[in-house]
This record gives structure tokens, C-alpha cells and sequence, in this order.
């Protein structure tokens, strides 16, 4: 089947198998592999990049369903440079191995604009924000992502501290 | 040229008075901007033209496998083979194996044996048709659970514990339970293969490169120096890649059969069940005392199990051997021959289940004499190895002990359980001692330096451990250069074979090879400089000797210099006994109506000699706490009772620790160095911090709510057993 969609702000055309994931595309037919298959089932979070700015887990929706769509990998967080939440997760050691890390950072870009838009959580004491970014609102919002080499403490600084800085979103 | 060195004895200090300062800060991983950036390539990202996609099959039961419907398979879209080969895998090698696991597909051992491999022209067809191919087996039911058959080994006993136990003012017998556990680090293990001519290279998700090539060649029947392996970016290993696995034999066969490349990637349900789980144990647990204290008896007994034909058996008690003095003591392990999949060593192997429970019982002593756990292990630490008589090369244990105490606020418990409550939770707190016997292997590393820098060479990997950085470190210290000047080039079998990751040996053995490449060069710089080396200053590329000062740059004269390390462990290893220390504490809150267990903080002490990089060793301790969470509360293997196969075998039913289950964690390291660990007087710290951090944490259940949980993890149905009795 044919597809038209933007990735990383570059419109891009697949003639694709209907069965191939958003995550398969991305990782296999354009050769953006920074995007990760931890389960291919939902159950990880290393396959999460923005679809029209929100955060999905890329393994679980066919890539066919994306026509039209603006999708954004961690290949597009950055321009050149790596973004200040890019750099803060090099600065607090937010990864050991990495390869969780790209759907942390996609999966953080994605939260925090949950967040300020006054989504509420499973942490909230009501669902009439807005909410701050404590840490329980944090570490729930960012519970979709295992990190196995478990870099929690330097993921939820990272974010912290770029969340702080107000402009690395 | 090369530098060699067998560790007999005890190292001079050195790095201390080099100049460049950069060995043990803090430094940034080198390869960090690739990581954030989706640069860095893994084992499946980069696929080679004209690849074709694999599938693994799996066993659906015992016995003989018979095909019920190859040459449909065959015919499907896209499909290009379905090969049942005999070199293929029955599971992943064990660590440092050196030769191919268990080969053959004819008959299944244990129900989830990879039997198959569907290869097409992609993944999408490859998949379906696996999920097309029709296995039966024929195999009658065979032993799968604890308990079913004759164990193999007894424990080692010294003296009469029985009789100790009789006489013992206070003695405690106590049976722990453990279930099996996985390493699942996120990148599932993979393998692109592809041949040119008689030469295979695999780009794999491996460990221990230097003895995945023999593995592999092994596996297929060929010569090593025609394998070429590539792992330069690992997503995780904790002991499942030590090995060669199922996906890359399977690949490199696939390869050659159809003479093109291929992948295959193991399904994450499929990891689960070819790569080596942590064995369940039973442990027994004897301890016998005084009324200080003083332990005059102690037993650890354990019950492991894992299949026909695998050497491995979980190591429960190995540091329970040296961890406490008593005269009289039953300690070791027996294994059971289950047809579940194979056991093999998964994080800090032994001491994780092993101390964890040791730990467990020495706070329910520590309560029946009503004396404070962390007295309790003061009064108890040996002079000697208890074992051999032969000195600790250092021993840290109480003062790990002391200041993670400190650091935690344990002055300020309250003796009894039960004794603080807030709302609907019960607050209390734990602590362990920890202890990882310390080991190193044989290493080489090739360093070149030109007036560009210097580029370090071997192919030791990186599996999240902060290899890149250590290396760094090491070389520019000793080289006297800024970590930018350096280039780490690792995870590639053409060059010099590393100690590969795994059993917390890594970076003191090819950080130590690393060093003595270096030393070989400074010797050289040194004569060109017409000094000792002793008296050679190297910082920010330039030489200084006395009065005397030269650019590296214009010492090399625009060549390059070349040294070479080589690094064995020898008589230190057996002279003293080595093992790293530390100290765990634990909060948790326990919840009275739902027995729900939230762990609140967590503080670790460590000491494990030079630490080589303040920032990466720590994010390795985060990681042992959190795994320690992770057991207590969540994790565990169900095996089908009938036929012994994993039931929960993905990453939505096997709970490991996410975030919002990990509190503030607070890791410290005690200034050490150890002289008898090689030259840089460095120890393993990639486990310490996994070994007795669950037992912290049920300590603290105990204290918080007078539950004591012997069936590990103390999942909430558990904890509120203990709280309706
Ligand atoms: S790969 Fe998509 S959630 Fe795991
Ligand atoms: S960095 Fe390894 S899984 Fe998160």
C-alpha cells in the first residue's frame, strides 16, 4: 500500500505491506533505527515516538494508519546539536546501555506536554489541573518506559532539570 | 611489543600521582551523544543489502519434533526456507563456555527450545509464516518442579553444626524460597550474518566477544579465525549474551544456506525462553549463636536446578563461605536436572539470591536475641577467610556498614517491629550487608598514540557498564591526555581479545590491560625524553622531565607509537581472599488493607577499591538497588507445573521495577584501593549493589509490619497472608 506521511519534518512516500508497524517503517524501510523494538507488543516503551505531538508506542499501530501524519523519532529531537534534554540525559547518566533511551526522551518530550496542557494522571489528586511536575506525577507519567539497566534516578533528573529550564520542549 | 602482567602479588600505586586528573571523575560517557542522538548501531539496526529476515520456532512440547506442514510454509509469499538444522542451539551458551551449548532440533528438551528457523524476504512474512509452521511432539512428561528428582553434589561441612545447633542459646532454621528470574535486558538478542567466502561476520548483542567466536565457530563446525564478530553498542546484558544464543547460530547458518545476509532478532517471549534464566532456589538456612551474637554455627543450603547437559549451577552460597566466622558450618548447593529452560548466571550470580537470603536470616537472629541487625554483622566479621585461613587483600564491611548507617538515620529505629504507622501503612526499616567475590580474567588492549591522540583498541564491549568511559579515563591518565584526545574502539574480534563484560571482571581486567598498554608507551616517551619513567610527567600532550618540557606532538615526531597490554590473574587470586562490601538500607511503607509494599528510600555503601568513574559506577549501583526491588516485590518466573514452561514470558507479566516503583536512591562509595586487584587497584562494582538489596527490603517489611516473607517476591497477597494471621 502507498503511504504519505512526514517524518522528522521531511515528507517521505513508502509503498508498504499493510502488516509492517510504524516502528518496522521507521526502523527498516527508512533506516531511522534510533527508534528501538524492546517486545513489540505495547509492554516496553523503547518504540515510543510523536505522532501529531503526542507519545505511542510505535510497535502497536501499522504504519498504513499514519497517512498524513507528522511523526517525530529521536533522530528528529535534535537539530545538529543534541537538544538540552538530549544533553541533560548525557549530563545526570539518564542510560547505561541506551537502548531504552530513545523512547525515554520521545516518551519525556511527549509528557511534558501532557502535562502542560492539563492532562491528568494516575498521580493526580483531581482531574482539574493544571498539575506540577512532582516527582510521583513524573515517575507515573514516565512508568510506560522500563529502563532495565533501571536509570530512573538520572532519566527523572534529566527531565527535571530541562523541564526547569522551560524552552527544551 | 607487549607488556605483560600475571597479578601475583601486590601492586604499586601510580595513577595517584599522574597529572592529567581524569581517572575516576566523573566524566561524561563518551559515547553518550550517540546514545541520545538514536546513533549509536545495534546488533539488528544496521541491515546490509539484499538481507532476508528470520524467525525462530519454538518447541510446543517434549521429545521428538515432527513437522506437520513444512512444504506449505514453504510455498507461502515471501518465504525462503525453513531449516531444522542440527548445529543449531538448544539454548544460549553459559558464560566464558568457550565451545557450542547443546546443539540439535530433532527433540526438545524443554518446552519454548528453539527447533526452527522461517526465513523470507521480510520480517512480516517471516513472522507469519513461523506463526504458520505446525510442530507436534511426542515426548512424555518429564520432570519440570523442585523436588522431583535425585539432586546432584552435597554441601561442604566443616565441624558439627547439628551439634552446634543443639547447644546454641539461640538458633534459627529457617527455609527460603526464591523463584526463577531474567536478566531481560530491553534489547532482545539479535544477530545480521552474512559470509563472504569461507569468512562469517556477525554483527550480535554479546558479552564476551573473545569466547562468543569460538562458541559460534564451534557451533558450526568452523575455524575461528574465520569468524569475525561486532558488538560495538550492547542494549544490556546482565548475564543472558555472555553466551553465543540461538539467533546468531541460526542466522550464520541461514546465511550461508541461502548465500545471502540475514537477520534474526529473538522475539521478546522467545528470550525469555532460550537465554539462561537465574535458577529458582530452595535455600536452608541454619544459624546458631550466643547470646551476643557471635555466630558459633552456620548452614546455607540450596537447591538449584537446570537441564541435562549444562555445567552452570547457580553458585547460592559462594560468598556465605567467607562472609561470617563460625566454626561449624553446611554450606553449598545440590542440583536438580528440571527440564524448564537452562539455567545460567544472570546479575551477580550466586550472591544475588545467595546473600539476599543469608541476609535474611541473620535479621531474624538479629531479632530472636533482640540485638541490632547491624551489630549483629559487626560481632561476626572473620579475621580471615574462614574457609582457607588466608587474609582478606582488604575488608570493608564494617565500615560500609558504619557509614550507611550513618547515612541513613538507623540510630534512629525503633527496636521492635510494628512500631511506627501512618494512616493505612505500616513504616519501617531494613539494612544487609553485601559481598561479590571478586575476580579477574586475562585481557589485552592495543593503544596507538599519534600526534592526533591516542586510539585504544579491544574487544571488550559495552553493555551499558560505561566501557567507553572507563577506557578513556585510564588511557588519558596515564598518557597525560583530555578524554576528548582519546578514541575507544571496542566490540570488534579483530582486535585484541578483552576479558569481555560479565562476573563484575571487566573494567579491572582490560582497564588493567589498557593501563599496561600504556605503561608501555610512557617507558618509550620516557627514553626519548632521556628520564626514568618514574620521572615522566605527562599532561595535556605534553612530556615534562626536570627542567625539561616537549609536546607529545613533537616527540613522536609525526609517527605513531604503539603499546600493547596483557593482563592474567595469578597467585593474588588464591594468596588473599578479594571480594567487594557494602551496606544496604531500606524504608518501605507497607500498606495494612491491600499488603501493598512501597519502598521509600534506599541507601547503598560500597567499596570496591578505586572507583575508575564516580558517574558510571554509581548509575551500575542504581541499578543493583533497583533489581533488589525488583526481587523482593515483583519478579518471578511461573513455570507451568506440568510441563515446566515459563507462563509470564513478557515484559507485561514478568514485573521488573519502573519508575514510579524506584524511590531516591542514595549510592556512596568508601575511599579505597586494593593492591592486590592489579595496578589500578580497582574491583568489580557492576553486581555489588544487586547482592542482598531485596533483603533490605524485606528486613524493612518485617520491621514496618511483623511480616515475615520466606517465598520470594513479597507480593501483595503474601505480605496480607502474613498480616490476617
Ligand atoms: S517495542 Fe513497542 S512497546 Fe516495546
Ligand atoms: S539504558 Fe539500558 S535499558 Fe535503559
Amino acid at each position: 500500500m502507498n503511504l504519505s506521511f512526514t517524518v522528522n519534518r521531511r515528507a517521505r512516500t513508502l509503498d508498504i505491506d499493510p502488516r509492517v508497524s510504524l516502528l518496522d517503517a521507521l526502523r527498516d524501510h527508512l533506516h531511522l533505527t534510533g527508534s528501538k523494538k524492546g517486545c513489540d507488543h505495547g509492554q516496553c516503551g523503547a518504540c515510543t515516538v510523536l505522532v501529531n505531538g503526542r507519545r505511542i508506542n510505535s510497535c502497536l499501530s501499522l504504519a498504513v494508519m499514519h497517512e498524513g501524519d507528522e511523526i517525530v523519532t529521536v533522530e528528529g529531537l535534535s537539530d545538529g546539536a543534541p537538544s538540552p534534554l538530549q544533553a541533560a540525559f548525557v549530563k545526570h547518566d539518564g542510560f547505561q546501555c541506551g537502548f531504552c533511551t530513545p523512547g525515554q526522551l520521545c516518551s519525556a518530550t511527549g509528557m511534558l506536554d501532557e502535562i502542560a496542557e492539563g492532562w491528568p494522571s494516575h498521580a493526580s489528586a483531581d482531574l482539574d489541573g493544571p498539575y506540577e511536575l512532582t516527582q510521583a506525577e513524573l515517575s507515573e507519567r514516565m512508568s510506560g518506559n522500563l529502563c532495565r539497566c533501571s536509570c530512573y534516578p538520572g532519566i527523572n533528573a534529566a527531565i527535571r532539570e530541562t523541564a526547569g529550564t522551560g524552552d527544551a520542549t | 611489543m607487549t607488556l605483560d602482567l600475571k597479578v601475583d602479588g601486590q601492586s604499586e600505586e601510580r595513577a595517584e600521582a599522574f597529572a592529567q586528573g581524569l581517572l575516576g571523575t566523573a566524566l561524561d560517557r563518551p559515547d553518550g551523544v550517540l546514545k541520545v542522538t538514536g546513533a549509536a548501531v545495534y546488533a539488528a539496526d544496521d541491515v546490509p543489502e539484499g538481507c532476508a529476515y528470520g524467525m525462530l520456532v519454538r518447541a510446543p512440547g517434549f521429545g521428538a519434533i515432527e513437522v506437520g506442514n513444512a512444504d506449505e510454509v514453504r510455498a507461502m509469499p515471501g518465504v525462503l526456507a525453513v531449516i531444522r538444522d542440527k548445529r543449531m542451539v538448544r539454548n544460549a551458551a553459559q558464560g566464558t563456555a568457550n565451545a557450542a551449548p547443546v546443539q540439535g532440533v530433532d527433540s526438545a528438551d524443554y518446552v519454548g527450545q528453539p527447533v526452527a528457523l522461517v526465513v523470507a524476504e521480510s520480517f512480516e512474512a517471516a513472522r507469519h509464516a513461523a506463526q504458520a509452521l505446525q510442530l507436534r511432539t511426542d515426548g512424555g512428561p518429564l520432570p519440570v518442579n523442585p523436588g522431583d528428582v535425585e539432586t546432584e553434589g552435597e554441601p561442604d561441612t566443616t565441624g558439627d553444626l547439628d551439634a552446634a545447633m543443639a547447644e546454641a542459646p539461640h538458633r534459627l532454621d529457617v527455609t527460603y524460597t526464591t523463584p526463577s528470574m531474567t536478566s531481560a535486558p530491553m534489547e532482545p538478542h539479535a544477530a545480521v550474518a552474512w559470509w563472504e567466502g569461507d569468512a562469517l561476520t556477525v554483527r550480535s548483542a554479546l558479552q564476551m566477544l573473545k569466547y562468543n567466536r569460538n562458541e559460534l565457530a564451534d557451533s558450526l563446525g568452523i575455524d575461528p579465525a574465520k569468524v569475525r564478530l561486532l558488538a560495538p553498542y550492547v542494549g544490556g546484558g546482565f548475564g543472558s549474551k555472555l553466551g553465543i544464543a540461538a539467533e546468531a547460530v541460526a542466522a550464520a547458518i541461514a546465511a550461508q544456506d541461502l548465500g545471502r545476509p540475514v537477520r534474526v532478532v529473538q522475539h521478546r517471549r522467545q528470550v525469555f525462553e532460550t537465554v539462561t534464566r537465574r535458577s529458582e532456589t530452595r535455600q536452608r538456612l541454619r544459624l546458631a549463636a550466643d547470646r551476643t551474637g557471635k555466630l558459633s554455627g552456620i548452614g546455607q543450603e540450596a537447591w538449584v536446578s537446570n537441564l541435562p547437559g549444562e555445567v552452570f549451577q547457580e553458585p547460592v552460597t559462594q560468598a556465605t563461605a567467607f562472609a561470617y566466622g563460625a566454626v561449624h558450618r553446611v554450606i553449598g548447593e545440590r542440583l536438580e536436572r528440571l527440564h524448564r529452560p537452562a539455567a545460567g548466571s544472570v546479575r551477580a550470580p550466586g550472591e544475588a539470591v545467595g546473600v539476599t537470603i543469608l541476609e535474611c536470616a541473620m535479621d531474624e537472629l538479629a531479632n530472636d536475641i533482640g540485638i541490632d541487625p547491624v551489630e549483629l554483622r559487626l560481632r561476626n566479621i572473620p579475621d580471615t577467610d574462614p574457609e582457607g585461613g588466608i587474609p582478606f587483600s582488604s575488608h570493608m564491611l564494617a565500615e560500609a556498614l558504619k557509614t550507611g548507617a550513618r547515612r541513613f538515620g538507623w540510630s534512629d529505629r525503633a527496636p521492635k517491629p510494628r512500631a511506627r504507622r501512618e494512616g493505612e501503612w505500616w513504616i519501617g526499616t531494613g539494612m544487609s550487608a553485601a559481598f561479590r567475590v571478586n575476580v579477574m580474567m586475562e585481557a589485552e588492549a592495543r593503544i596507538a598514540l599519534s600526534p592526533e591522540g591516542a586510539v585504544v583498541e579491544t574487544d571488550m564491549t559495552d553493555i551499558g557498564t560505561g566501557t567507553y568511559a572507563i577506557l578513556t579515563q585510564i588511557a588519558g591518565e596515564a598518557l597525560g591526555l583530555p578524554a576528548e584526545k582519546v578514541e575507544v574502539r571496542l566490540g570488534d574480534t579483530t582486535y585484541p581479545p578483552g576479558s569481555g563484560s560479565g562476573g563484575s571482571w571487566g573494567a579491572a581486567t582490560t582497564g588493567n590491560a589498557v593501563w599496561l598498554a600504556a605503561q608501555e608507551i610512557r617507558a618509550e616517551l620516557a627514553r626519548r625524553m632521556e628520564c626514568g619513567e618514574g620521572e615522566l610527567t605527562l599532561k595535556d600532550g605534553t612530556a615534562t622531565c626536570g627542567n625539561r618540557r616537549v609536546a607529545l606532538a613533537d616527540l613522536l615526531d609525526g609517527a605513531t607509537l604503539e603499546g600493547h597490554g596483557h593482563i592474567e590473574a595469578g597467585d593474588a587470586f588464591s594468596k588473599v581472599r578479594q571480594s567487594t562490601f557494602g551496606a544496604h538500607f531500606a524504608e518501605v511503607a507497607v500498606n495494612d488493607v491491600t499488603g501493598e509494599v512501597r519502598v521509600r528510600r534506599m541507601s547503598g555503601t560500597f567499596a570496591a577499591g578505586r572507583i575508575l568513574n564516580e558517574k558510571t559506577a554509581r548509575s551500575q549501583c542504581h541499578g543493583g538497588l533497583t533489581w533488589g526491588i525488583g526481587m523482593a516485590l515483583t519478579e518471578g518466573m511461573v513455570h507451568d507445573r506440568r510441563d515446566g514452561h515459563i507462563v509470564n514470558r513478557d515484559l507485561a507479566e514478568y514485573h521488573m521495577a519502573v519508575n514510579a516503583d524506584v524511590p531516591p536512591l542514595d549510592v556512596h562509595f568508601l575511599e579505597e584501593r586494593d593492591p592486590w586487584a592489579g595496578p589500578l587497584m580497582s574491583k568489580g562494582i557492576g553486581e555489588l549493589g544487586i547482592c542482598g538489596a531485596a533483603a533490605a527490603v524485606l528486613n524493612a517489611i518485617h520491621h514496618a509490619c511483623g511480616v515475615r516473607v520466606r517465598d520470594l517476591p513479597a507480593t501483595p497477597d503474601r505480605v496480607l497472608a502474613g498480616l490476617e494471621e
